[in-house]
Parts: structure tokens; C-alpha cells; sequence
């Protein structure tokens, strides 16, 4: 392939395709021990089952047949629900793993970041790590050298770099980690959605640095995140990808769109009936201490709710397990966007000052709400139980699809829906303008 | 600009240039290693000194006290020494390689790079310990006024073999253990009898003649007779060919360790 073609792709990506086997090699103790018996047994039939095993079942195609090319200075999104192959497509990428057909074509320096902190030693001080995690990252030493104040002033932990970083604060390991990875400098980035951690002032930090890589110093940058507000902000165009196969490919508007489209479609299952929201495999709770077993829709006689619209009096019902008995927990969810903003939050603590003691087993509890406002539309309900303030018990991001249908509340022939604004409230104008009256 | 083509089954190549490209990771690792082993502890490094010290006492006192073997004209303790110093190196270094990808499975998962690098820096690593147990062996020679023999000029020959040897083994306990954690409990055998099996508290010509060949079959039977000879000048008999069935030995070991090395390494962030 001549060098004009790849000047212009920074990543080309043909009928690529990665199988693992799965079902074999599991179970911890009939390892080799398994594996020599039956060789010694019967030779013969170890060779045949073998080579079945490679050709038929017990092995699935996380990628198939995917073909795409990144030109160089473009920022791109990969996107998907879980499952969807977006991992092992960036482990290709970046070479952690070897495609089982298909080719790469990456001309550039690339560098990856699918986790943060990776290769740092919990015994060495933050200094050694820099240089230890620079080096493992592909930098070279008189790079590192080079970029060590930088690093160490975007990190803010000056003060800490000879203590080991074991005796970090969470907040500062993560800090220290992307300081490093971000130092690295390549013409091509992959980034996983490392940025869901630290605090928010520093979530902004990353995403900046990333903006700056992609924007300023016109950066190839492969972004994959479940975040469609990130996606949106930080990408010119996407990868829609599901099943191991890409889906489309296309602009930011119009394939967030289509996830979203998606996304409730396979969250929404009526075979429950439409009232309830979410519901947890049967055992689920086994391997548990706490889950949330069964999200539904009531009404005010604890009737099951199928519809609900604006304005309606509703009730959340919200069914949970706790394996052992627990004093002050809390409940609690939110309504959000299908792109994951926050709309409206409840919970039992620290919002209504109930304190809560979890029963050792199933219960439930209900979340009434006089008037819903919500505009017509589709929305995410995320929740969890928590120990206020202090940790999540258990928390999903994307327990299930909450539908408001559209009731015209103001009676204007235009009832409230997302497409204008989240959110509908009751209100009153009052005006100096005398000429100013109630029309009809 | 740097142009990369990943192709299935087409790597080969791309992975001799990268291991030249990540060569600074060797030592990285082996740094990382080295900071690391003796950090919480008290006495620190004095351990690499405290170990052999130890064995060489019990190794005399069994074999030669008890078991009153013949140590060729040499103080026992000397006898003793000379063994040990490849062979501690040997057992370190293939517990430490062996064990080395799954002690990083974390990086192997996450992040690209020769996988080779750690495990020949953990071999690396233990060569810091054999230098500091030599310099002992200095000393030693010195206080039994033991001047070694023109023959020291080969040391270097038999150092090699045994770097090679550790390199060999380690490379196929390393991968073998990222399918098959069995060997983290088969390693620990092999060391443990491995003592036993080489000639380390007694000299190989207690082994009647007759098995001496049979007996060279382990690679470390050469390379300790060999570093008696260049330390010490005394040699069992069968030298040369102890030599040489260790050197052919030692080459598989190596090659074929490098082989399946390569070809299971593809799948380590699979299957770890």
C-alpha cells in the first residue's frame, strides 16, 4: 500500500475478526490435570475433540467482519451497548490481544488508555511510578525526563511524590496515573472510558486535556464511553457498533440517536406487563449481599400503573434484597435522560430524612409522587441502595426505561414533551398590562 | 511516520523490532524488581547474603560432616559455595520468571508490550543477587588463600549457560503458567529436588561412572561441574562432555522456550 493512502488514514481497519473460545479451559481444577488424563487415556480422541472444539460451538465471534478507517486528525466515537465489541476492538487496536482474521493499519504513534494507573507499584513512591508507568505506556526515559515537571504540576501532588503511592487517597493515585498517560504524547490516542473516576473537577480536567489533544494539536483520538453528553462534546463523528459488527457509521447527532433508539428498545420488555420497569433474574441474589430486585409502577392504591403521564400521580415501587440484616440504609434513584442527565432524584436519605433499616431478605418500599413533572418522552432510571454519603450497596446506571406518555395538561392542544423541555410545571402570570386577559 | 500493520498470524517480524524499540523496559522491570523486593523488610539486602550463607552451613555440615563425601582437596564450605552460586541464581530466576507474567496479569491485560520483556528482566533481576553472592565467594577464596586456576578465564562461557538456562526454563514455566496454574505448585518441586538432583552439596563424581552421562542430562550437572573447574580447578572427570551434552541441552531449552514463548503469547491477555 503506498504512503499517500495511509497519510491520510490514520487507522484503517479491514474485515477484522476476533474469536475466543469459551466453556473450555474453565473450572479451576481440571486444569492440566484434565488435559494430560484424557491425552494419556485416549490420544486419539484428545486430538479429535480438540480440533472439534476449534471448529464448532463453545466459541463465539466478539468481532466479525469489521471494517472502518479514522482519517488522521479526526476525532471519533465508538459507541454500543455492552457487549457490543467496542473492548476488544480497542484491545486490537492497541495490540493487547491478536485479531483471528483481518488486518490493522495504524500509521502513526499510537498510545492507549483503556485503564488508569495500569502497572503503577502500590510500594513505590509516586516519582518511581512515574517514570515506571512512562515506561511501560512506550516512553522512553529521556522523555520522561523531560516531561516530569509537567506531569507532576498537572497531577497537583507535588507534596506526595516520595510517599508510596499505597498511601495515596484515591483521588490522588488517579490523578498521578492520567498526568502520565496524558504526557504521552502520540499522534493517535484510544481512550476508554477511563474519565468515570475522580472527582468531577478533575473528570473536567481530563476531558479538557483530551479536547486540547484532539482540538490544538489536531490529535487522532478513538473515544469509546456509554456517555452520550461526552460523545457529543468531544466527537466529529461515531461508530455505532453492535453484536461484534459495526452498525453505521456517521455524524454525532444522528448515530447517538440511533443508540439511544436502541437502547430502549432492548430495555424495554413487556412481558411483565408495562408497569414494571426493570425485574432481576430469577436467583439473581445469590451471589449478593444487596440487589435491587424489581423496579415497577403503582398508583395510589398500589394498583399496577401501565401508563403513566404528566401530571400523574404515581408511585415507584422498588423491590430489594438485603442478605443479611442492616441498619441506616438508604434507597435511592433518578430519572435521567437517555444520554444520562440527571432530572429528578429521590431518596430516602439524605433527601427525606428516613432512616431505614434493611430486613434480612426480600422487601419493598414505595416512592410516591403527587404530581409527576415530567415531559412526554423517554427517560433512564438509575438507583441503588447506599449507605448515605458514604458508598453504594449496589447502583445500576441504566436499570430500565421510564415512559412518560403525553397528556396535554395545559390544555393548549401542545402537551409538555422533551422534544421543547424536560420538565412541565404549574404557573401563574400576573402582568402590569392592563391589556393583558385570559383569552378564551 | 511510524507505519504498523497488524494482520492475524503476521506479527513476527513487527515483535523482534518492538523488543529492540520497548528495550528500556528491560531494566525498567528489572529496577521495579529490584526496589521492590527488599522494601518493609528489615535487614534489606543483606537477604541475597543471608541465604546462600545459610545453605552453604547446612549443605557442609549434611553432606560434608555427615555424609562425609570427598571434597577434592578444597575446604568443604568452598566445595559447597562454588555449587550454590549457579545454582541459587538457576532456582531464583526460574521462580521469579516463571511467575512473572501472572504476577503482572493486570498490565497484561491493559497495556501493549513485548511480553518477553518481563520475564527476561526477572531473570535479570536475580543476577544482582548472584553478583552480590560472588563478591562473597571472593572473600571466601581469600580467607582459604584459594587462588583460582588460568581456567577462571572461562567463567564468563559457564555464567552465560547459566543465564541461558534460567532463560529457557523460565520461559516456558511463564507461559505454561498463564494456561496452567499447576506449575505454581510444580515449581517449587523442582527447586526443592533440583538441590538435590545437581551436584551442589557434593561433587558429580560421587555418581558412579556408569550414569555419569545420563546424569549430565541436567543441564546444571555441566554448569556447576564447570564452575568448580574455572574456581577451583578440580573437575570430576567427564568435563568436556558434560559440557557439551549442558551446552546442546541448554540450546533446545532456550530456543524452544522462545518458541512456545511466542506462540502462546498471542492469547496471554485472553486467557489470564
Amino acid at each position: 500500500m503506498t504512503n499517500t493512502y495511509l497519510s491520510d488514514n490514520a487507522i484503517v481497519v479491514e474485515k477484522l475478526g476476533k474469536r475466543y473460545s469459551i466453556g473450555r479451559r474453565r473450572g479451576t481444577d481440571d486444569g492440566m490435570r484434565h488435559a494430560i488424563e484424557q491425552a494419556v487415556r485416549s490420544p486419539l480422541s484428545w486430538f479429535r475433540q480438540r480440533r472439534e472444539e476449534k471448529q464448532r460451538g463453545k466459541e463465539f465471534w466478539a468481532l466479525r467482519d469489521v471494517s472502518f478507517s479514522i482519517k488522521s486528525g479526526e476525532v471519533v466515537g465508538i459507541i454500543g451497548r455492552n457487549g457490543a465489541g467496542k473492548s476488544t476492538l480497542l484491545k486490537l487496536l492497541s495490540r493487547i490481544t491478536e485479531p483471528t482474521e483481518g488486518r490493522i493499519r495504524i500509521s502513526g504513534r499510537i498510545a492507549s488508555l483503556l485503564e488508569v494507573g495500569t502497572g503503577f507499584h502500590q510500594e513505590l513512591t509516586g516519582r518511581e511510578n512515574i517514570f515506571l508507568n512512562g515506561a511501560i505506556l512506550g516512553m522512553s526515559r529521556t522523555e520522561i525526563i523531560r516531561k516530569f515537571d509537567e506531569i507532576v504540576a498537572f497531577s497537583e501532588v507535588e507534596e506526595f511524590l516520595d510517599t508510596p503511592v499505597k498511601r495515596y487517597s484515591s483521588g490522588m493515585y488517579v490523578r498521578l496515573a492520567f498526568a502520565v498517560a496524558a504526557h504521552l504524547d502520540p499522534e493517535i490516542l484510544i481512550v476508554d472510558e477511563v474519565l468515570a473516576v475522580g472527582d468531577a473537577g478533575f473528570q473536567k480536567k481530563c476531558m479538557g486535556k483530551i479536547n486540547d489533544i484532539a482540538a490544538n494539536q489536531k490529535r487522532t483520538v478513538v473515544f469509546v464511553s456509554h456517555s452520550m453528553s461526552a460523545i457529543r462534546s468531544l466527537c466529529s463523528r461515531v461508530v455505532l457498533m453492535e453484536h461484534g459488527r459495526v452498525v453505521s457509521t456517521g455524524d454525532v447527532d444522528s448515530m447517538t440517536s440511533r443508540y439511544l433508539e436502541a437502547t430502549v428498545r432492548s430495555c424495554t420488555d413487556h412481558s411483565e406487563g408495562a408497569h414494571v420497569i426493570f425485574k432481576a433474574p430469577i436467583d439473581a441474589e445469590n451471589e449478593r449481599d444487596f440487589l435491587l430486585t424489581k423496579f415497577e409502577l403503582v398508583d395510589v392504591r398500589g394498583e399496577p400503573k401501565p401508563k403513566v403521564s404528566t401530571w400523574d400521580a404515581v408511585a415507584f415501587r422498588i423491590h430489594f434484597y438485603s442478605r443479611h440484616q442492616f441498619q441506616s440504609g438508604a434507597v435511592e434513584f433518578q430519572v435521567r435522560t437517555l444520554d444520562g442527565v440527571p432530572v429528578l432524584r429521590f431518596s430516602t436519605q439524605p433527601d427525606c430524612k428516613i432512616d431505614i433499616r434493611f430486613d434480612s431478605g426480600h422487601q419493598w418500599i414505595d416512592c410516591m409522587v403527587a404530581e409527576l413533572p415530567l415531559a412526554a418522552g423517554h427517560y433512564v432510571i438509575a438507583g441503588g441502595l447506599t449507605v448515605p454519603d458514604v458508598k453504594y450497596l449496589c447502583w445500576s446506571n441504566e436499570i430500565g426505561i421510564l415512559e412518560v406518555h403525553p397528556k396535554d395538561v395545559f390544555s393548549s392542544g401542545l402537551p409538555p414533551s422533551t422534544g421543547r423541555a424536560l420538565v412541565a410545571s404549574k404557573n401563574v402570570w400576573k402582568s402590569n398590562n392592563i391589556a393583558s386577559r385570559k383569552l378564551g | 511516520m511510524t507505519q504498523l500493520v497488524i494482520e492475524a498470524g503476521r506479527t513476527e517480524g513487527q515483535y523482534w523490532r518492538d523488543l529492540w524499540r520497548y528495550r528500556e523496559l528491560f531494566l525498567f522491570f528489572a529496577w521495579r524488581d529490584m526496589l521492590v523486593r527488599y522494601k518493609q523488610t528489615v535487614v534489606g539486602v543483606s537477604w541475597s547474603l543471608i541465604r546462600p550463607l545459610l545453605t552453604m552451613a547446612i549443605l557442609t555440615v549434611v553432606f560434608g560432616r555427615l555424609g562425609k563425601m570427598p571434597s577434592g582437596g578444597m575446604p568443604y564450605p568452598l566445595l559447597v559455595f562454588c555449587g550454590m552460586l549457579p545454582w541459587l541464581f538457576f532456582s531464583m530466576a526460574v521462580m521469579e520468571s516463571g511467575n512473572s507474567l501472572v504476577t503482572n496479569a493486570n498490565m497484561i491485560a491493559k497495556v501493549y508490550f513485548p511480553r518477553m520483556t518481563i520475564t527476561v528482566s526477572s531473570v535479570m533481576t536475580s543476577l544482582v543477587d548472584f553478583l552480590i553472592s560472588g563478591v562473597f565467594l571472593v572473600a571466601l577464596m581469600l580467607w582459604y588463600r584459594v587462588s583460582p586456576p588460568h581456567a577462571v578465564l572461562f567463567l564468563p562461557l559457564f555464567v552465560l549457560l547459566m543465564v541461558a538456562s534460567s532463560l529457557g526454563v523460565g520461559m516456558w514455566i511463564a507461559a505454561l503458567m498463564v494456561e496452567y496454574r499447576d506449575f505454581r505448585f510444580i515449581v517449587p518441586f523442582i527447586v526443592q529436588f533440583g538441590l538435590y538432583l545437581s551436584p551442589v552439596g557434593f561433587q558429580s563424581s560421587v555418581v558412579p561412572e556408569k550414569y555419569r552421562l545420563i546424569y549430565a542430562l541436567n543441564p546444571m550437572v555441566g554448569i556447576i561441574d564447570g564452575f568448580r573447574w574455572c574456581l577451583l580447578g578440580i573437575s570430576g572427570g567427564f568435563l568436556v562432555s558434560e559440557i557439551a551434552i549442558s551446552l546442546v541441552g541448554v540450546t533446545l531449552l532456550l530456543l524452544s522456550g522462545i518458541w512456545y514463548f511466542r506462540r502462546t503469547e498471542r492469547t496471554f491477555a485472553d486467557v489470564i
